[in-house]
């Protein structure tokens, strides 16, 4: 047992817990991290691209040092079918701005430096250290954790659980329901290495300019989700994922899928001699607003994944994770203050913090989303191959008539679905949208 | 050679190696090529021999005597090593024979070896990267302030006249070539196998030059208790067998591991397996092939679900057939194995070993 | 008793890459670990402090991210860490490496108290050389016991140590009297976890920052590049084979019909192969 008592302890090293011990260690309280990782970020798992802004709140000039591999200056959105792609593609040199917008980043150096700022502003953290359980007194508070090293309680006021997606220590502790299958998805990712030179020819990138491709369509052979690919300074992260259920019914393998994304005629180009170095495969709460779980009780509170804080039209997530972090972490110090215990009519002030910002805000706006991409798979199937027909059908010069083109073009729309699902499908997902 | 330095490697020195700068006096008459050759127990281990080989070249090239250097307890032992060594290459020998040598300790024979250097002045000193040669080779160079590279693959002599020792580093994803340009001897280390065995040359003969030591068990602090000898089965043959088979994580479990043994079997070769294998306890370390394992040169090798990953490649790419069983199209074993089966080794391993055994009692029959 | 272990902090060699067009190191997300191998001489040392009480010290030279690594020392269990750091160690051979270490425990031995044991590991995984354990040894006029199987016997009263070490086709069972320098062989133990006490005081632990000044140092000419005796002349990647490999076709053949064209391309690219087998098949 370690017998100092904390103000709070923090499950997980990733940005969620880091930003919560940040936030109350840099105001003084005494806070105990743990992280089952050998270090910050060794486990953790994203594409990644990181949104400026909620960090910022929490490091203004985290610019200065952090690892940050390239600023994105263009999206390209893809939908995709076995052999092209009809494209949106956005790109501004506005966002060749003094402080950009969004980073990509590798979060095994990332998450490591944010661990450096979080142990200089005085939190105490132990790696390889897997929290096991919750303690709690006769009242039923939490007020502490059991860890898998010998010797390995230690008590706090309050903890804050920023364990990710798949967490077992909540779910253990009856925190929250275990991951239903439907609302998780299951992504994998590789790193492919190439000469920062390559890359930015191949990109059309100067400098630290990065671009990020999402892609949709016949990739995922029909299921939910999505694919993506971007930049860094030497290497590439390409990735794909798609609802676990989904994986389960099709009987396809996440691996299986990111070789063929790989190999598709408009992929395969980009990683051209380039070696491939890294495999990981992480889940992402895919839920949204309808998942999530109770947020907060006596003596704890949930922040970033493991409160299913993403929102996944917009691959937003590690920005989720540090608000929610931040706030938590906001919402002790302000008990701390006002010499309140961390009980849960008290924290329920988390909560209502929360409500203000984004995080609330888009999660209740997109609540329909996941269901509904659920529900109309044609999205993921149906709709790329008639885009990329129709797109093909349009620019092929070849004697036929425009007029008889934009029939053609019609006719194949209506013949992959019929008129009243297209009407249906644009009707709902502009319900689901609102 | 350089301890790895800090922050990748270094920039080719141009300023210092590229310098020519004059050798110290006192050096200037350290001449000749020296090569340990080992022979605890009695046996001469083959590595001195192969170095003797590697010796051999450097001296022609340098104008100067091979010599090998023995440190025996006894002089029947002595003598024996001599031979050898002659029979090697060498021109002629340096013995010290003296019983407190019967068992190698590190006291004794540092004391003795770098008595040898100070009085016969050598200008190249190799031993074998063995437990006894690195033991020894480090406290020689440090007493004598020289230079060391160890687990060299490859000795040359440079434009200057000096030892170019290339060793791998970083893993064996690179190779640096090192020079000691002021300092003599200038010392190098050398792994079992990597250098090829020379041509033994029956009843040659040289000089033989013997060395006194001084020194009385009494004066040693370091004493030889016992020696537990391995017990025979317990030793892999592997360094010296001539034909090899060996299997990776592409087996995917101990019990398929018996395929990779039942064909060596049949071969009559030896059987081992990359890195993973030893950490899963599907083999014992002494199995292992590769960078941190045994360097092998057989006659025969034949991977099965083995990836060729670089540390692995390291130890193997001196057997003269390489064979690679690889369902992976794409598994860099495929770069530089000879032949090449894309197939699933568990199924394969045992067509090969029936084919093989049909193979060879047919042909005995027929011959 | 004062038990000292020297440790380095490596780059894992297994992620190391290297840079396809300009052959250099690309060190970029390439994590440090603890010399895998130094860890059985950390674990023995532990073991011999449970066993007779007294202290461990960890040293290691290096940059000051090493720190890192002996901060996990700490975790597992060690009592006392010392960085020796300084821009002038930089570029070191095993012997000026072995020099400054030397003087750093010459230092170690004046402020912690005389260590009867060193222990470094059998060799590291970036150097690679097991030069600096036995350099060590000899600068400090330490019995040297390398490629250490197991600690038969200690005796710190009577100051004598019984060990068992790996040498060819054998076990030495060998004696000699403190202060000794051991190097562990590989395997021998595992090292523990560490409880949650020792993570937490790690974590909070200052750790002992020399520089060569500090160490007492004065020699700078026997220290880093300077000091070292061998030179790197230069650095390059492996050569690939000229010839490619041949693939034996394998469609629609089956696992006996594969195996019977295996045999045949090997003893065609090899003949004299063939004979030998025989030889060792009648042999049998
Ligand atoms: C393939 C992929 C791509 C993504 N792309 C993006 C993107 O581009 N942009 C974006 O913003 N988001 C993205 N996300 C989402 C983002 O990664 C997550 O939302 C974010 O990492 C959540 O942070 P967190 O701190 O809640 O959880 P995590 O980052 O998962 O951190 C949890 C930490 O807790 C530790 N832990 C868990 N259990 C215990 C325990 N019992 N004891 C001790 N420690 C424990 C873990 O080891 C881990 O370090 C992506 C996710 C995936 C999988
Ligand atoms: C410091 C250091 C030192 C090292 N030293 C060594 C060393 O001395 N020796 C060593 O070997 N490694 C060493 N390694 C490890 C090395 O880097 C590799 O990890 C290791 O060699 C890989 O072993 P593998 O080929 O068995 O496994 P993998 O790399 O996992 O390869 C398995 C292969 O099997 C193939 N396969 C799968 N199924 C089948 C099937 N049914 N039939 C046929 N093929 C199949 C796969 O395509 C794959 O290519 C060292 C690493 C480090 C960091
Ligand atoms: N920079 C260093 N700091 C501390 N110990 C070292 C250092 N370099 C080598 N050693 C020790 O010496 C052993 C042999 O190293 P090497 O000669 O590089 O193979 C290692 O296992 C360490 O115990």
């Amino acid at each position: 047992m370690i017998r100092d008592k904390f103000d709070a302890i923090v499950v997980g090293a990733g940005p969620s817990g880091n930003a919560a011990a940040y936030t109350m260690a840099k105001e003084g309280l005494k806070v105990l991290q743990l992280e089952r990782g050998e270090y910050p970020g060794s486990k953790n798992v994203q594409g990644a691209i990181l949104y400026a802004d909620a960090l910022e709140k929490i490091i203004p000039d985290f610019r200065e040092d952090a690892p940050l591999e390239r600023h994105v200056i263009e999206q390209r959105l893809w939908t995709m079918d076995d052999t092209s792609y009809v494209g949106m593609h956005y790109r501004s040199d506005d966002f060749n701005e003094e402080k950009p917008n969004r980073y990509t980043i590798i979060r095994a150096q990332f998450d490591r430096w944010f661990s450096g700022k979080v142990r200089e502003a005085g939190a105490v953290l132990l790696c390889e250290t897997t929290v096991t359980e919750l303690l709690r007194d006769p009242q039923g508070r939490v007020i502490g954790v059991r860890t898998d090293r010998d010797g390995g309680t230690a008590f706090a006021d309050v903890v804050i659980l920023g364990e990710g997606v798949n967490g077992l220590v909540g779910q253990r502790s009856g925190l929250r329901p275990e991951l239903k299958p439907d609302t998780v998805a299951l992504a994998v990712k590789e790193m492919h290495f190439l000469p920062r030179e390559v890359i930015e020819s191949r990109f059309n990138l100067a400098g630290n300019e990065g671009v990020v491709i999402e892609a949709m369509g016949t990739i995922t052979d029909g299921m939910t989700g999505t694919g993506f690919i971007y930049t860094n300074q030497e290497s590439i992260s390409i990735g794909i994922g798609c609802i676990v259920s989904d994986f389960a019914e099709s009987g396809r393998t996440p691996y299986g899928l990111l070789e063929a994304f790989k190999r598709h005629p408009s992929v395969r180009p980009l990683l051209e001699g380039s070696e491939c170095k890294e495999y990981a495969a992480h889940l992402i709460p895919e839920g949204g607003y309808n998942a999530m779980p109770e947020l907060f009780g006596d003596g704890w509170i949930v922040v970033g994944d493991a409160g299913q804080f993403v929102n996944a039209v917009h691959r937003e997530g590690s920005n989720l994770a540090m608000t929610t972090g931040r706030i938590a972490g906001e919402t002790v110090v302000w008990l701390k203050r006002r010499r309140e215990m961390a009980t849960k009519a008290n924290l329920a002030e988390y909560q209502r913090r929360l409500e203000e910002t984004f995080v609330m805000k888009d999660l209740r706006k997109y609540r329909r989303i996941p269901d509904f991409l659920h529900r109309n798979k044609h999205i993921f199937g149906v709709y790329p191959k008639l885009l990329s027909a129709a797109a093909q059908t349009w620019f092929r010069v070849d004697g036929v008539d425009k007029r008889a083109k934009e029939k053609q073009i019609f006719q194949s729309f209506r013949s992959g679905r019929t008129l009243p699902g297209l009407i249906g499908d644009a009707l709902k997902l502009a319900r689901s949208w609102r | 050679m350089s301890d790895a330095p800090p922050t990748g490697p270094k920039p080719p020195a141009a300023g210092r190696a590229g310098s020519k700068r004059e050798l110290p006096e006192r050096f200037k008459a350290y001449r000749h090529v020296w090569v340990v050759v080992e022979c605890e127990h009695g046996v001469v281990h083959p590595v001195s021999l192969e170095l003797l080989g590697e010796g051999r070249k450097l001296a022609d090239k340098r104008g100067a005597d091979l010599a090998g250097v023995v440190l025996a307890g006894d002089s029947l032992t002595a003598a024996q090593t001599a031979a050898a060594a002659f029979e090697h290459g060498a021109d002629l020998v340096y013995t010290v024979t003296a019983p407190i040598l019967a068992h190698y300790r590190n006291e004794t024979y540092t004391r003795a070896m770098t008595d040898l250097v100070n009085t016969h002045q050598p200008e190249i000193l190799l031993l074998g990267a063995t437990n006894l040669g690195r033991d020894l080779a480090g406290s020689v160079a440090t007493t004598l302030q020289t230079g060391l590279t160890a687990d060299c693959t490859e000795l040359a002599i440079d434009d200057e006249g000096s030892l170019a020792a290339t060793r791998p580093t970083f893993g064996g994803s690179l190779l640096c070539t090192i020079l000691t340009l002021n300092y003599r001897p200038q010392m190098a280390t050398v792994r079992p196998r990597v250098m090829a065995m020379p041509a033994r040359e029956p009843g040659r003969w040289g000089r033989i030059v013997e060395h006194p030591l001084d020194l009385a068990e009494e004066d040693v602090v370091t004493k030889v208790l016992r020696f537990i000898a391995d017990r025979e089965s317990d030793k892999a043959q592997l360094a010296y067998a001539d034909i090899v088979v060996a299997g990776g994580l592409g087996l995917r479990s101990a019990e398929n591991f018996q395929l990779v043994r039942a064909l060596a079997e049949v071969l009559g070769g030896d059987y081992g397996g990359s890195r993973p294998l030893v950490q899963k306890g599907w083999i014992t370390a002494d199995r292992q092939i590769g960078q941190t394992g045994k360097t092998i040169r057989p006659k025969l090798y034949i991977a099965a679900g083995i990836s060729g990953a670089i540390q692995h490649r390291v130890g193997v790419e001196g057997a003269d057939t390489i064979v690679a069983i690889n369902t992976d199209p794409n598994a860099p074993i495929f770069d530089f194995a000879h032949l090449g089966v894309v197939a699933d080794a568990i199924e394969l391993l045992p067509a090969l070993t029936r084919a093989f055994q049909a193979h060879l009692s047919v042909n005995r029959l027929a011959g | 008793m004062h038990i000292v272990v020297c440790m380095k902090q490596v780059p894992d060699s297994a992620q190391i890459r290297v840079h396809p067009v300009t052959n250099t190191i690309m060190r970029q997300g390439v994590p440090t670990i603890i010399n895998p191998y130094d860890l059985f001489a950390l674990e023995e040392a532990l073991r011999l402090r449970d066993r007779l009480g007294g202290e461990v010290t960890v040293l290691t030279m290096g940059p000051p991210m090493a720190e890192e690594s002996l901060r996990k020392a700490l975790t597992f269990g060690a009592d006392r860490a010392v960085l020796l750091t300084d821009r002038a160690f930089a570029g070191s051979d095993t012997l000026a490496t072995s020099f400054a270490l030397a003087a750093a425990l010459d230092k170690v031995s004046q402020e912690f108290g005389e260590p009867p044991i060193i222990f470094t590991g059998k060799q590291t995984i970036d150097g690679d050389t097991a030069q600096v354990g036995p350099g060590i040894a000899k600068r400090l006029g330490l019995n040297q016991l390398t490629y250490v199987a197991r600690i038969a016997d200690l005796d710190p009263a009577a100051g004598t140590i019984t060990v068992e070490r790996r040498a060819e086709g054998g076990l030495q069972v060998l004696q000699t009297r403190l202060p000794v320098l051991i190097t562990m062989l590989e395997g021998v133990n595992e090292i523990r976890r560490g409880s949650l006490d020792d993570a937490y005081r790690a974590a909070r632990a200052q750790i002992v920052r020399w520089s060569a000044a500090d160490a007492g140092i004065t020699e700078l000419a026997r220290c880093g590049l300077k000091g070292s005796p061998t030179i790197v002349k230069k650095v390059f990647a492996p050569q690939g084979r000229a010839e490619k490999v041949h693939q034996v076709p394998t469609a629609d053949r089956s696992a006996d019909e594969l195996a019977a064209d295996v045999i045949a391309a090997i003893f065609r690219t090899q003949p004299p192969l063939e004979d030998d087998l025989l030889r060792f098949a009648a042999g049998q």
